[in-house]
């Protein structure tokens, strides 16, 4: 383990090394996938227009005036699709992920607006623009959910165990539930009066409500897919399906191509070898761009198929907005027990996601979000109950943080709650309660890598200066109110964790592989499944195989993600890339340099001796760099040699290996969650006007202690761009939901930060190295999603002295907060 | 359905006509439908991909270019109000040997993460650079263009470097050790 090692200055990985990528984006020259060159027809999706019924019809509206003539068209619907695959039975039409619900085109009923009943294509996109408003669907409407947080009447249960009958007259807990997933420790797992007797001796019992928005990734690159088809010249016989099968070739705007691969090889009933994806450079995905590609490659790839054409579906801005997932809406109730000095006894939290129409990503977001509720604290009784459920919006979906944020949200909010009413700073009752090392999660898990999570936050209050700041605003805020001033200020904290890598046993499921393949040039290239999307992989996978090699970086390249040349290293979430997938890279690296050393083509006179070599070159607990111990001339002239075929050996492989100790219970929801968790603390200063309402962030200082830090520049870029998503879900960015439709689905109307609604975010690293991450490691992508809003909401309060619960907080959530505290102070005094 | 294709079937109705301007220091005649938006001709008619769409109703700004020397988005511009304009778009900033030093500055920096935004930044940026505006300005003067991958400070930092450097020159910053990157 690299623990403590510097790194020498020869070193890639620590380094702020520029991104391979940078060149041909600021000069316009990389083609997204709406810039390739294309000659095809243009696609477009016919969509609901309700929030639940049966579409019954589709009526062609003549539009001979605006010059859309329907002979020109082709038009495909789930009539075109088959009910039964003939190779496992189950209804092609539905996406393959977690359950298959979701349907790629309306057969029947629908559950959503803005969902697929048709796909139209032409050759000019103008035409076709107008062609899809022409196409009336015509519907019986069906009573639909509005409402995540009511309870379903009984004509309005879609999924569960009442679904069937749907005559009951009070529908049973499950109705419309998802998935539900209860985690619990101490007390709450031997009876419900042991959990409840913690309640009722604690010198404090403190309850509260949070509610978050849907929130919109809002890449800046809207989605897109472009499908093309092989035809064969000998079979012309026009079906979507036909004997010998096409082989389908899709390229887009995405973050996993393996699970577009999964859903299209079902779709369309293909072998493996005949559905190839490939990643277009894609302009950001934020979990956006995760699972709905996989519908919108569909769409296109039949479309393809009916025409034989190539055929080209770009979204804009507002089909994007309104019609692709978003973050889950929550509702969150955080009870805590206190004793008379600020210990927390006992949570009892009780945690509601919006699932939208279908269960696509929701059981996973859900578990993420449970897994975080109560973040590094050592609670020794603790009852999380979380549930997705069922409403008549489009599916909500993946987006950084994976339902961390919304639990994070809650339970940081509430311990400032809690600290107001026993009289303590928000800070001093974090202290009392904060997690060290030997001690356990919520889910059971002990920490025992080495953590200084008190430390660490001291850190980051020194920087932003939070006594003094406590001090200070207290004093401001007296003479802005003897003044008249409308001018108040605060000081915020949150302190959380997040684990990276897919949860529980996850990772072994995906069983992650990577290749690496030596080329002429005497180095090698890269190939994973994993994306670009704006992140870094590229630049960080370099660094990590030229350093694993003792290689310069330009001998290192890394290949295009397309499913016929890279294998399935899993999917770009779960801020897994640099840390799983990185260290997979540094193993395919060792693989490859093993099979030259023992087919001879590398030899022992070709090592580097023992004395130049640092404990610092061993890139973890499972890969000791073995390229770095050979001469780099030697090593280059042995992948030439591999390169050629001469070897016998010209690719090295690793496959992911789940990391020594305990196991996740899936079934008890304990044991080992994640491998490592990143720990941050955030701070915001904010200045709220009691005029206008409005929130100004004055000062934020992101904290966290990430392992190695694999690239400072892009590490740093990677926290500032999370931080600031996250202020804009915090204070600005709403998805309006009325009767199901979104009704700001533009940007104008759906905010997010700009330049000027943000200050600049000081971010501080700590580093303590993960034995099982490249040189230590730890995932960061979705980390600084958690924090900032609970941070910014605990200064508000703190500046305004009213709880600020529901996100985002605009000036009309905090006027009226405002103006209900002054009510019932009126009424009480 | 979007507001941005409002105005098609005008568009329709009007019959082509011919359009100059200078592209990138080069004259263009175009015979083109005079409401198109300037950024679709860019695109498709005149092979200039680097300009994108992100939103198409003028609010992102990933479709800036200059128009006689001011930042516009592209979106909102029919084509037929370019005529005897100077256009310069992100393929029109670097020289033939160099790149434009606020191109240099965005690589260097870490100013570009997906890259979607980028052309538009660069865009304005230079004509922030143009204008001798200083760092003070930055926030401001580029609130019109959304990045949603940086939080916006990298974006700072690098246009920034490039206010602060004579023409032709790239900032001097070592390959490597980026300001902000703590590279210790």
């Amino acid at each position: 383990m690299p623990d403590g090692n510097a790194l020498s200055p020869d070193h890639r990985v620590g380094r702020s090394v520029p991104r391979p990528d940078a060149r041909s984006k600021v000069t316009g020259e990389l083609r997204y996938i709406d810039d390739q060159p294309f000659s095809g027809l243009y696609g477009a999706t016919v969509r609901t227009r309700s929030a639940r019924g049966r579409v019954t019809g589709l009526r062609f509206v003549d539009g001979t005036d605006q010059g859309v003539d329907w002979r020109e068209f082709a038009v495909v619907t789930a009539n075109d699709i088959p009910r039964h695959s003939k190779l496992d039975g189950v209804d092609p039409n539905l996406v393959a992920l977690i359950a298959r619900d979701q349907p790629y085109l309306v057969r029947d009923e629908f559950r959503h607006v803005g969902e697929p009943v048709a796909l139209l294509a032409h050759p000019d996109p103008e035409i076709l623009r107008r062609a899809v408003d022409l196409v009336e669907v015509q519907t019986e409407p069906l009573p639909a959910v509005l409402d995540y947080r009511v309870p379903p009447t009984p004509g309005q249960v879609q999924h569960g165990d009442d679904s069937a009958s749907g005559t009951a007259s009070a529908p049973s807990d499950d109705a419309n539930v998802f998935s539900r997933i209860v985690v619990s420790k101490g007390a709450a797992d031997e009876s419900r009066d042991a959990f409840r007797a913690v309640f009722e001796s604690a010198a404090h019992v403190v309850e509260g409500v949070y509610e978050t928005p849907a929130q919109e990734q809002c890449y800046i690159e809207p989605n897109g897919m472009i499908a093309r088809v092989e035809v064969h010249d000998d079979d012309r016989e026009g079906a979507l399906w036909p004997t010998n099968p096409w082989k389908v070739v899709i390229e887009g705007s995405m973050q996993c191509p393996y699970y577009v691969h999964k859903a299209i090889t079902h779709l369309l009933q293909l072998p493996d070898d005949k559905v190839q994806i490939i990643q277009a450079p894609t302009g950001g995905g934020f979990g956006g761009k995760e699972d709905y590609p996989s519908i919108i490659a569909g769409h296109a790839a039949l479309l393809a198929l009916k025409t034989r054409q190539t055929v080209k579906i770009i979204y804009d801005r507002v089909e994007d907005l309104a019609a692709t997932t978003k973050r889950h809406p929550s509702h969150t109730r955080v009870c805590a027990a206190l004793d008379a000095d600020g210990k927390l006894l006992a949570i009892d939290m009780d945690v509601t996601l919006d699932g939208g129409a279908y269960v696509t990503l929701s059981p996973v977001v859900l578990s993420r979000g449970a897994i975080h509720a109560v973040g590094p604290y050592n609670i020794d009784h603790v009852r999380v109950h979380n549930r997705a459920v069922l409403s008549n919006t489009p599916p909500h979906g993946a987006f950084r943080g994976f339902g961390a944020p919304q639990t994070v949200f809650a339970f940081e909010r509430h311990l400032d709650r809690c600290a107001d009413a026993l009289g303590l700073d928000p800070v001093a009752l974090r202290r009392r309660n904060l997690i060290q090392r030997g001690e356990t999660l919520a889910i059971s898990q002990r920490i025992d890598e080495p953590i200084a999570i008190e430390a660490w936050m001291d850190e980051a209050l020194t920087d932003i200066d939070y006594t003094g700041k406590r001090a200070a605003y207290a004093a401001f805020n007296a003479d802005a109110q003897a003044s008249g001033s409308p001018l108040r200020r605060g000081v915020g904290v949150a302190v959380f964790m997040h684990g990276a890598g897919f949860t529980g046993s996850g990772e072994d499921y995906l069983a992650s592989e990577v290749m690496v393949r030596a080329h002429a040039r005497g180095g090698i290239e890269i190939c994973t499944a994993n994306t670009e999307i704006g992140q870094g992989s590229i630049t960080v996978f370099t660094q990590i195989a030229a350093d694993a090699l003792g290689l310069p970086m330009d001998l290192v390249s890394v290949a295009k993600p397309d499913t016929d040349h890279v294998p399935n290293s899993g999917p770009t979430v779960a801020s897994r890339t640099s840390m799983v997938v990185g260290h997979l890279v540094a193993r395919a690296c060792d693989d490859l340099v093993a099979r030259l050393a023992a087919n001879g083509t590398l030899t022992d006179d070709d090592r580097r001796s023992a004395d130049e070599l640092e404990t610092a070159d061993r890139v973890s607990a499972l890969s000791d760099a073995k390229g770095k111990q050979y001469r780099p001339d030697r090593l280059q002239a042995a992948l030439r040699c591999a390169a050629s075929d001469e070897a016998g050996a010209t690719e090295g492989w690793a496959t992911y290996q789940r990391p020594p100790g305990g196991a996740w219970d899936d079934k008890a929801y304990k044991g080992i969650a994640y491998g490592t968790y990143a720990w941050a603390t955030y701070c915001a200063a904010v200045e709220v006007d009691l005029t206008t309402f409005e929130t100004r962030i004055l000062d934020f200082v992101a904290g966290q202690e990430i392992g190695r830090v694999l690239n400072p520049l892009l590490a740093e870029g990677q926290i500032q761009g999370g931080v600031v998503q996250a202020m804009g879900w915090a204070l600005l960015e709403d998805t309006i939901y009325v009767d199901g439709h979104v009704k700001n689905p533009n940007m104008t109307n759906y905010v997010v930060p700009t330049f000027a609604d943000v200050p600049d975010v000081k971010v501080l690293f700590q580093e303590s190295p993960y034995a099982y991450g490249p040189w230590g490691a730890k995932g960061i992508g979705e980390l600084p999603m958690d924090g900032p809003a609970p941070a910014i909401c605990n200064a508000i309060s703190h500046a305004i002295g009213v709880q600020v619960d529901t996100i985002p907080a605009t000036p009309e959530r905090v006027m009226r907060a405002v103006l209900a505290a002054e009510r019932s102070q009126e009424a009480t005094s | 359905m979007t507001v941005s294709h409002a105005h098609t079937h005008l568009a329709d109705a009007v019959p082509s006509q011919e359009v100059r301007f200078t592209l990138n220091g080069a004259p263009q005649k175009l015979s083109v439908r005079p409401f198109r938006r300037l950024l679709d001709v860019l695109r498709t008619d005149l092979d200039l991909p680097g300009t994108k769409e992100g939103c198409g109703e003028g609010e992102c700004g990933a479709c800036s270019v200059l128009i006689d020397g001011e930042p516009i988005n592209a979106c909102l511009v029919p084509v037929i109000q370019c005529e005897g304009t100077t256009i310069v778009t992100v393929e029109g900033l670097a020289g033939h040997d160099a790149l434009h030093p606020v191109q240099q500055a965005f690589m260097q920096h870490g100013g570009a993460q997906c890259g979607i935004c980028t052309p538009g930044m660069v865009v304005t940026a230079a004509w922030m650079r143009d204008q001798k505006l200083g760092p003070e300005a930055i926030r401001e003067k580029l609130a019109g263009n959304i990045c949603r991958c940086t939080g916006y400070s990298a974006i700072v930092n690098s246009v920034a470097a490039a206010l602060g450097t004579p023409d032709g020159t790239p900032d001097s910053t070592p390959d490597g050790a980026a300001p902000g990157g703590s590279d210790a």
